[in-house]
């Protein structure tokens, strides 16, 4: 018959507790473990405090060029609040790059001012910068490669259009105007334009304090807005990374759960279980119960250290967050159920579950965020429980979203518990031989 | 107390238990012998509701067991071959737990723990966990746990297997004691001698089907005529290998 029974769910929750706290080291285990390895991915994903500094991209430039157009960029870089740049050989920049020590060095070869001047207002063959980068860490070398354009256009336009040497290009170009393959009324434009460029460098010359000004920059600034919160509260990375790491191992502790059943099986405890007049709700009940509570405990034990030692806050709504972290530990909970009722052995259960995990709260943005991921895969990871987890939790705390933005993950959590709990069930092996 | 009636389980195309049928009154222990796989742990699964019978019934009392939540599964006690046993808990908190399951609390909770313990011997250990046991100590909580809710029959799995000769006279003594009280119990055993000392009864079972029912001197004298050496009577263990023969069974 399908009805709980209090005092024998009473006891199994009892007992259940009794036997998780009974290993001490154990239990100091499961709050530790989540806790050191949330705080490492929050100290990597956290970014800069609002005091400090950035992190700076190391990389090398090697100049052969050693003119002033090269000059003037390396001087940009160096003083770029991206970089940490220093200089050296060629040679010597690609042994540094291949161990992994930088993460691009950029070669500006000789002749590269010249080339770079004329090419700015001419047809002529562009020439060539080599950028020499590692390629596992292509998003700091994107970043380099954009950073990059910005310091040479400045350091090549402001020498064409101030600088002695981009004097004298502007006029050997204005000399060999008239040998360009370009339409008559095209070569007078251009003809008219380094002209007005000469008048600019003859007027420069008679007023020195006229503010000959640098090249070309770029024409906006940014105004940078956290979306927090609210407009005084900053990102705190370990918020996400607790939520993350919270998951996974209260993920852990109810598969292990789970296993602790199939142990429970082979030691015949089940055969008492079942030989007492105990429902079959009652028992699946109470294994639910204990479980949620361990697991509630594990998830709030971290969120608290988090609290006191990191100052992540609940932004958002208490209640939704208290509801997420039930529904999460519910979740997680029946997942336990479904690891005992589906697994054979606690050994195959504990390889096929372990797998399962890392798969789910790696793409349920655990480790990483989501956003990284392809758009197919990011819609994909809607069917694992821990991106909903992780995303109800971020809206409760960091993001500062209200209750309305519990609602969502709580639903979702629910319905999984349930889709879990229905399934060990229907699934769970009841006869004992 | 107990009736067997008529019992069949097959697991695929094995069938493990074909029509069996006995019966266990108050103040009687009834040997359950059988080789290796005769079926008698199926027999006592199906009996303590552990196992769904294809076919047949177990009445306790009179009344037909059936379901989960039953109530007449209380007045059966399961002491499994496993120590089904809680190592982490002490043996208080594993009785304690037992006992709920049985809807047992408070005092009276308090009052049934400490009768099973003490019938095992056990009372001194209350608050030590099982881990720190002995194998006999184990095996005599074991039995403690399948009394806690003084139950009319004990279905007794092996209940001796692995423990020295100190604690197997212990246990012989319990049960002895709860003979006396008038529980009705059934026992199954590989030792013959066990069964000799111990059984009112004795049921051999082999490849799933009763061969015999009987006393033991009854037994004995079923085969005596053909096994008699020297006007000394065949032993229990003589009777079994006539009854289920030589070969070997794995």
């Amino acid at each position: 018959m399908a009805f709980i029974q209090v005092i024998p769910l009473w006891a199994m929750v009892r007992k259940d507790l009794q036997i998780f706290f009974s290993d001490r080291r154990a239990v100091i285990m499961s709050f530790a473990v989540p806790i050191a390895i949330a705080s490492f991915f929050g100290s990597i994903f956290s970014g800069p405090s609002r005091t400090s500094e950035p992190a700076k991209i190391s990389i090398i430039v090697v100049d052969q060029d050693q003119g002033t157009i090269s000059k003037s960029i390396t001087d940009g870089l160096q003083h770029d609040k991206n970089f940490k740049v220093t200089t050296t050989t060629l040679e010597q920049a690609r042994d540094t790059v291949r161990r992994g020590r930088t993460a691009a060095a950029i070669v500006i070869p000789t002749g590269f001012g010249d080339a770079a001047g004329l090419a700015l207002f001419s047809r002529r063959e562009k020439p060539q910068l080599d950028v020499v980068f590692d390629p596992s860490r292509s998003t700091e070398v994107a970043m380099v490669r954009g950073i990059l354009t910005q310091h040479v256009m400045e350091a090549v336009s402001k020498e064409m259009f101030a600088g002695p040497r981009g004097r004298q290009l502007v006029d050997e170009t204005l000399n060999s105007v008239d040998s360009m393959p370009m339409p008559e009324d095209r070569k007078k434009l251009l003809r008219d334009m380094l002209g007005s460029v000469q008048s600019f460098y003859q007027q420069n010359q008679a007023d020195p304090n006229a503010g000959s000004g640098g090249g070309l920059t770029m024409p906006y600034t940014v105004r940078e807005e956290p979306m927090t919160a609210g407009s005084n509260i900053a990102y705190n990375g370990y918020a996400h990374s607790f939520a993350g790491m919270g998951i996974q191992f209260l993920l852990f502790a109810m598969a292990n759960l789970g296993i602790e059943v199939l142990l429970e099986r082979q030691r015949g405890l089940w055969k008492r279980l079942r030989s007492a007049p105990v429902s079959r709700v009652t028992l699946l009940a109470g294994k639910t119960l204990s479980g949620t509570i361990v697991a509630l405990m594990t998830l709030w034990v971290s969120f608290g250290f988090a609290m006191i030692v990191f100052g992540v806050r609940i932004q958002g709504s208490l209640l939704g967050f208290i509801g997420v972290s039930v529904a999460c530990a519910l979740m997680a909970a029946t997942f336990g159920l479904l690891v005992a009722a589906l697994g054979n052995t606690p050994a195959t259960a504990r390889g096929v579950t372990t797998f399962a995990i890392l798969i789910m709260v790696m793409l349920g943005g655990a480790w990483v965020p989501t956003f990284i991921f392809p758009a197919w895969l990011q819609q994909a990871t809607l069917v694992v429980p821990p991106r909903w987890a992780v995303d109800g939790l971020d809206a409760m705390t960091w993001r500062g979203i209200g209750l309305s933005g519990a609602v969502g993950p709580v639903l979702a959590l629910l319905g999984f518990a349930a889709l879990f709990g229905t399934i060990a069930a229907a699934r769970f092996r009841w006869e004992e031989a | 107390m107990l009736e067997i009636k008529h019992l069949r389980k097959s697991f695929g195309s094995l069938v493990a238990v074909d029509d069996v049928s006995f019966v266990v009154n108050a103040g009687q222990l009834v040997g359950l012998l059988g080789p290796n796989g005769a079926g008698k742990t199926t027999t006592v699964s199906m009996i303590a509701r552990l196992l769904t019978p294809d076919h047949g019934e177990v009445l306790v009392g009179g009344q037909r067991l059936a379901g989960d939540t039953d109530p007449a599964k209380r007045r059966i006690g399961l002491v499994p071959q496993d120590l089904a046993l809680y190592d982490e808990l002490t043996a208080r908190d594993n009785l304690r737990f037992f006992g709920a399951l049985y809807n047992l609390t408070g005092r009276a909770l308090d009052d049934a723990i400490g009768v099973a313990m003490h019938l095992v011997e056990l009372s001194d250990r209350i608050k030590d966990r099982v881990k720190t046991f002995s194998g006999g100590m184990k095996r005599r909580l074991n039995l403690a746990a399948g009394l806690l809710h003084d139950p009319d029959i004990l279905l007794l799995d092996e209940p001796t297997v692995g423990v020295d000769p100190q604690s197997r006279n212990a246990i012989f003594d319990n049960l002895e004691t709860l003979k006396r009280r008038g529980k009705a119990l059934l026992y199954t055993t590989h030792y013959m001698e066990e069964a000799e000392r111990l059984a009112d009864r004795i049921v051999v079972i082999d490849h799933g089907k009763v061969v015999a029912d009987d006393t033991v001197a009854g037994l004995q004298s079923r085969v005596a005529p053909v096994e008699d050496i020297g006007g000394v009577r065949a032993n229990l263990e003589t009777v079994f290998l006539t009854l289920t023969g030589r070969s070997l069974r794995d």
